[in-house]
């Protein structure tokens, strides 16, 4: 039998239909290369093979009976992030030390009601808040890819799978599960895809509910899916959407068979390419990368138009303004009263301080404060009020676009995956891997990472395509485009499956 | 922008995280610089920008004024560090 943790969630939904294998064979196959190849990437913080297999067992039941569900019997990983009902969920923090939620997420509800299996809870940067998974409690993900040595072999370095979702993007790219669930406030889902040879989507804000995914950033943090190709992106974002009544800003629209557009192509299409993105600095594979994204684009049909959005630059400022602010309200909650560590004090304000200062990593206090202190008194208007004004100018920017392109074309980061320590020892350059990602999230738009090539050491490469709100099967046909021409990067050499 | 130690130590005590001297030191630093930079939003003009509030115009959802959840009083407390009868345990507030 061929390997069935390299299939796709197309490939993987085929197969079971046609009886070509049962749910329980393909969930065991996932469970055993998780117990042998998760010890050396750290993607997954807790494997829940119990539950797997009673949720297969259900699937192959259902299937016998003939009443599968769209995603009856496909493996998935679930983001930490997400709470799940009597199973641990610590965003990856000591402070939830061993929560276990008594709900589940909305986004995860929706998944197993459509019938798919959760293979355990993946890693992720301590609350979501970094770009390389070096901030959780249970320690770094460790990137599939290498990099080429100078001699032309792989070399043993390790390198990060990106971040906040990098226990995602890694397990998807290993083949430790069919693809993943993910959030992202900043870049979080984009990032690590592009970092990983991985498609990702961040949807526009509203389209998921965010009910039970441990909030960060509230008026940014969205979720979408990890996945191996663009027609697999395109069915989980179809079974993870819905309005949810109990998030209000989830919005009442009807969610579109995404994967009934992939074939449609781009003939005609308008592609933006914003010339502010054009950074100082940027290195030329990067650039070869965005130069090949147009030349697919328009032999496929679609005319390009230089754009501009001026407020770009303003964007990573004013979104770490913003994202901390949020941030240090709702951390608030973690007082260590109601769930989580508590660490007795003197008095109840000494408790909460050394529960506080005991149970948040370093990122996490560092954002806290930097929260706190944009939104203490008589600093309100000059930062928080301002930021969200910059917002107002970013969406405009687009707004304003959208008069003239259907879509934007941009690469996702400004280099492929970097060291472990590279970037750590200073926040600022940490920041920057999200300068290409993180106006979408300030403008709410939809954002997908697209493999796009390698770069020079062999690792991958990604582009970012942006579009108008809740027109994601525009971005859907055009990551079509760009997966045919391109082609997929699975990793060359399943090092952590040897021990 | 300086963020000097006495000021770090106001927004630990606001933010109810205990911070170590030596801690607050690194942090007069790593604070000033985001601070600093962040303020080159200073260069844009936006006297006459309203702040935003939604990606796309959005009705406020109202709903009907009924309960529809609750009676649930073990699940709320059942991850507690300290419960009793269904009440959280807490150090003792008022003297």
């Amino acid at each position: 039998m061929t390997d069935l943790t390299k299939l796709t969630i197309a490939e993987a939904r085929d197969g079971l239909q046609k009886k070509d294998f049962t749910a329980i064979e393909l969930t065991d196959a996932f469970v055993s290369a998780i117990e042998k190849g998760n010890g050396a990437l750290n993607a997954y913080v807790l494997q829940t093979p119990e539950h797997a297999r009673a949720q297969a067992k259900e699937s192959d039941k259902r299937f016998a009976e003939g009443k599968a569900r769209p995603l009856e019997g496909l493996p998935l990983g679930n983001k930490d992030l997400f709470c799940t009902n009597g199973i641990r969920t610590t965003a990856c923090s000591n402070i939830l030390g061993n929560f276990k939620p008594t709900y589940e997420s909305t986004v995860g509800q929706n998944l197993w009601d459509a019938g798919a299996i959760m293979l355990g809870k993946l890693n992720n940067d301590e609350f979501a808040m970094g770009s390389s998974n070096e901030t959780s409690a249970f320690g770094n993900v460790v990137n599939p890819w290498r990099r080429k040595g100078k001699d032309g072999k792989a070399s043993t370095d390790k390198l990060v799978p990106g971040g906040s979702s990098g226990g995602s993007s890694s397990a998807v790219a290993a083949n430790l599960c069919l693809a993943a669930t993910a959030t992202d406030t900043g870049g979080s889902i984009r990032q690590p895809a592009a970092l990983t040879g991985t498609v990702g989507i961040k949807p526009t804000y509203g389209r998921c509910s965010r009910w039970g995914i441990v909030a960060f950033a509230s008026s940014l943090d969205q979720a979408g899916p990890i996945t191996k190709t663009v027609r697999d992106s395109a069915i989980m974002l179809k079974a993870m959407a819905s309005h949810d009544p109990k998030d209000t800003t989830s919005v009442d629209a009807p969610v579109p068979d995404y994967e009934a557009v992939l074939g449609k192509g781009v003939k005609g299409l308008r592609v933006g390419i914003p010339k502010e993105y054009r950074v100082d600095g940027m290195s030329a594979e990067i650039q070869k990368l965005w130069d090949d994204g147009i030349a697919w684009l328009k032999s496929a049909g679609a005319t390009i138009h230089e754009i501009s959005l001026p407020h770009t630059k303003y964007a990573l400022p004013a979104y770490y303004i913003v994202a901390p602010a949020e941030c240090s309200s709702n951390l608030a909650r973690y007082d260590g009263m109601r769930y989580g560590l508590r660490v007795n004090g003197d008095d109840l304000i000494d408790t909460y301080e050394k529960t506080r200062a005991k149970g948040f990593g370093r990122e996490v206090r560092r954002r806290i404060l930097i929260g706190t202190y944009v939104l203490s008194a008589g600093y309100y208007d000059a930062y928080y009020l301002k930021a969200q004004k910059v917002r107002t100018l970013i969406k405009r920017d687009f707004d304003e676009a959208w008069n003239t392109v259907d879509v934007v074309l941009t690469p996702t980061t400004p280099s492929p995956a970097f060291a472990f320590g590279e970037k750590s020892g200073d926040p600022l350059a940490m920041y920057l891997e999200d300068i290409f990602t993180v106006t979408v999230n300030m403008a709410g738009l939809p954002g997908m990472s697209v493999p796009a090539g390698l770069s020079s050491q062999g690792t991958p490469l990604g582009l970012q395509l942006i579009g108008k709100p809740f027109d994601e099967e525009t971005l859907f046909r055009t990551a079509q485009v760009i997966e045919d021409a391109a082609g997929r990067f699975p990793v060359p050499d399943a090092w952590w499956m040897k021990g | 922008m300086q963020v000097d130690e006495a000021t770090v130590r106001r927004i630990a005590r606001l933010a109810r995280i205990e911070v170590s001297a030596e801690e607050a030191k690194g942090l007069e630093k790593e604070l000033s610089g985001i601070l600093d930079w962040v303020k080159q939003l200073d260069e844009v003009d936006t006297s006459a920008v309203e702040p935003m509030t939604r990606v796309v115009d959005q009705k406020l959802k109202m709903r009907d004024d009924v309960v529809t959840d609750g009676e649930i009083a073990d699940q709320v407390t059942a991850n507690a560090p300290m419960t009793e009868d269904n009440f959280f345990v807490v150090p003792k507030v008022v003297e």
